[in-house]
């Protein structure tokens, strides 16, 4: 039976209707029309469907919709200020981090939260930050290339 | 399925006891939520115990940590006394899969799941971790090793639930470690694994310790002799030969694609005695 949630996704509130056992990722594509969050595998172990709940990053695709009850929910879609591109979007642009794309929402959910704790990390702390998030086409170097640069935009440097 | 969150461990026991078909504990998902996707288990209720308050917090006692069953291990990490004080334990539940996972899943889930590989079981053996089990018949505490009792397996009844993991008050001079064997660097499945808690007297020779290997047996394994060769002395060469021949004679593992029964022994006894000595530095010791 379907149950009624009601939450904050970027900031609105919103809500929806979703079977008990319907993960969060699909209610976000499915039913509030979140297309950014993707579906790699569905298992935890690719982080393309990274969002972040109450300030922490999570596999949308190990979340139950029905537990954003009451809690908040930000997804790529929110990183954006209308035109203005969130800093680590711009660099993934400048740096050319994105072949497909497929996993590019996830590693900017996951680069944001990295940052948020730690904004100047090292080469090697964003490596590990982001060994949740797999890439098949760039071969990551761009990818961190692309995070250390917006950390330094982030930081005013 | 039915899906519930109680606000109250009362109200998650009882939900538990008297459910009719197949029920489960949500803690982080993490394992629970791969099963469902997975079609290996379809539960008829799932309890969410993440709002339960007390199941949320890690509390410093005179008695030592008292870590909510709630608590994602991201938090762990984030907790300066606790780290300070189990940086064995901590390394440990830092080490399960991503950030993403880490945000989610928890020690007690990592227990309850009853894999031998879990990461943060170990080196909750090695610290003489305690559960606090709470159930239809009120409240036990048992040694963390006494719940896995095999691969998937745990001793919980029905109605039953872990409320919370209890850390022991830290000695002067006290300190822990856990080390895995993995073929990536990040985000794989322990192949073996060794955590060791040690206590040094003024002279640096170790009073007490505790020993533990993973991913080498059905369970998480303690093991009394690795400890018995390594106390008494300041770890010196022969201690560790001694430690690690304990620590490989009390492997009974099982050949896979991850690794052989001869590679699994031998590297328990290498991980122990890497474990032992970052726990006799952490413990103060030279
Ligand atoms: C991508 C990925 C990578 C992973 N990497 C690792 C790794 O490196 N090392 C590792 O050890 N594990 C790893 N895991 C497995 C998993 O993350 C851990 O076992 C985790 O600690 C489980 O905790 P959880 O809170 O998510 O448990 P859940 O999935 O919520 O629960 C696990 C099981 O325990 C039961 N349970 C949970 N809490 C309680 C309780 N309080 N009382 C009674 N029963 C309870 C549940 O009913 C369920 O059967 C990984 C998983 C994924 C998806
Ligand atoms: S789809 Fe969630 S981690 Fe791959
Ligand atoms: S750009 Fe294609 S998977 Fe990363």
């Amino acid at each position: 039976m379907a149950v009624l949630v009601s939450t904050t996704v970027n900031g609105d509130h919103a809500e929806f209707a979703c079977e008990p056992n319907e993960t969060l990722l699909d209610v976000l594509r499915n039913r509030l029309a979140l297309t950014g969050v993707k579906e790699g595998c569905g298992t935890g172990d690719c982080g393309s469907c990274s969002v972040i709940l109450d300030g922490r990053l999570v596999c949308s695709c190990l979340v139950l919709g029905i537990e954003a009850e009451g809690r908040k929910v930000e997804t790529v879609e929110g990183m954006a200020h209308g035109a203005e591109l969130h800093p680590l979007q711009t660099k993934f642009i400048e740096h050319a981090a994105l072949q497909c794309g497929v996993c590019t929402p996830g590693f900017l959910m996951a680069a944001k939260a990295l940052l948020e704790k730690n904004p100047d990390p090292s080469e090697e702390e964003i490596r590990f930050g982001l060994a949740g998030n797999l890439c098949r086409c760039t071969g990551y170097d761009k990818i961190v290339r692309a995070v250390q640069d917006a950390a330094k935009v982030m930081r005013g440097a | 399925m039915q899906y519930a969150a109680p606000e109250t461990t009362k109200a998650a026991v009882s939900l538990l006891a008297k459910a009719k078909g197949s029920a489960y504990v949500l803690a982080g998902g993490s394992d629970l939520l791969v099963r469902m996707k997975g079609g290996f288990i379809e539960p008829d209720l799932v309890v969410d115990i993440k709002r339960i308050k007390a199941m949320r917090e890690v509390k410093k006692t005179a008695s030592g940590f008292t870590i909510g069953a709630a608590v994602p291990c991201a938090e762990l990490g984030e907790n300066k006394a606790l780290l300070k004080a189990w940086p064995g334990v901590v390394e440990a539940a830092n080490l399960i899969g991503s950030k993403q996972v880490q945000g989610r899943c928890t020690m007690s889930g990592n227990l309850c799941n009853a894999s031998p590989a879990a990461d943060s079981v170990p080196a909750l053996v090695a610290a003489g971790a305690k559960a606090v089990i709470q159930g239809p018949k009120g409240k036990r505490a048992v040694p963390v090793e006494q719940v896995p009792i095999g691969p998937g397996k745990t001793s919980l009844k029905k109605g039953e639930l872990v409320e919370s993991l209890v850390l022991p008050a830290r000695k002067p001079r006290s300190g822990d470690a856990y080390l895995r064997f993995i073929p990536r660097s990040e985000m794989d499945i322990a192949v073996v694994s060794a955590a060791v808690n040690l206590s040094l007297d003024a002279k640096g020779v170790i009073t007490d310790a505790r020993v533990s290997l993973g991913a080498v047996a059905p369970t998480v394994l303690l093991v009394a002799a690795a400890a018995r060769a390594i106390i008494g002395t300041k770890l010196d060469a022969a201690a560790l030969d001694k430690l690690g021949a304990a620590a490989s004679a009390a492997c009974r593992p099982i050949d896979d694609k991850r690794g052989t029964i001869e590679f699994r022994t031998k590297v328990a006894a290498v991980l122990a005695q890497r474990a032992a000595k970052i726990a006799y530095q952490r413990a103060g010791g030279k």
